[in-house]
């Protein structure tokens, strides 16, 4: 019987890791960034890549969370990153900013500090300069979420 | 609307420079009450926007999804020696604006 128990919870210990993992992506997996992009760009869909959004995994206040993007352009005249947008699934106002962007940027790198109203997945979305739409996404669990009631 | 700017003070011509900028705003949101329990109206910094010597190189459209007192970092090429001016605009109509000196070698 020992050997058969200790067998069982080898065999279940990783299988509920794997269980509570698998909530957690769900629950990100919930949001639809491909239909968020499309409200904004009305109906046109964003290739995945070139765009990475950085932001903590973790954020205990939610009223004021650091935000980077950046996007990999070569930000010529010819090939530039137009506009920049950060949009939020769970935010009463979907698009929390739109940045324009030129080729005398040098680099298409931007950094601010963003309210979230609750976990979600960020979308940051961006326009280059042949019309063409790159989509990067990042993860954060918010603990005390910008508050939308009258408390704060 | 007091304002930080962060310039370098001197860059070499071509070379990638970061710009930030500190606004002082409450960024209001519409949803948070005062203390006589009314809704404070949502009072945002709309538009920002940041010229090099007149051109626009950077601007941003922004909403209370931006945290209060808002930061904004960019990036731009140094090309020529002059002035960076800042000017940024809120729901209310109120104004502000920031400029800084650079010098390109």
């Amino acid at each position: 019987m020992k050997r058969r128990s200790f067998i069982a919870a080898a065999l279940g210990l990783p299988l509920l890791a794997r269980a509570q993992a698998q909530s957690r992506e769900d629950f990100f997996n919930s949001f639809d960034p491909d239909g968020l992009v499309k409200s904004v760009t009305g109906g046109k869909s964003a290739q995945r890549g070139r765009v990475n959004l950085e932001l903590p995994l973790l954020a205990d206040n939610g009223n004021s969370v650091p935000m980077k993007v950046s996007v990999e352009s070569p930000m010529t005249e010819a090939d530039h990153v137009k506009t920049l947008r950060l949009l939020s699934e769970r935010n009463p106002e979907r698009a929390m900013a739109v940045f324009h962007l030129g080729p005398r940027a040098g680099v298409a790198e931007v950094s601010s500090r963003v309210r979230l109203a609750g976990t979600q997945r960020v979308v940051a979305l961006a326009e280059m300069s042949d019309g063409s739409l790159y989509m990067g996404t990042a993860d954060v669990v918010v603990t005390l979420s910008a508050c939308l009631d009258g408390a704060g | 609307m007091v304002a930080r700017v962060q310039v370098p003070k001197d860059a070499r011509r071509g070379e990638v420079i970061r710009i930030g900028i500190l606004i002082q705003h409450p960024m209001e949101t519409g949803y948070r009450l005062d203390s006589a329990n009314q809704k404070v109206p949502k009072n945002a910094i709309r538009r920002f926007s940041c010229r090099y010597n007149g051109a626009e190189i950077f601007s941003a459209e922004m909403s209370p999804g931006i945290a209060a007192n808002p930061f904004l970092q960019f990036a731009t090429r140094a090309a020529e020696s002059g002035t960076l001016e800042f000017s940024w605009v809120d729901d209310e109509g109120q104004q502000g604006s920031a400029t800084e000196p650079i010098k390109v070698t």
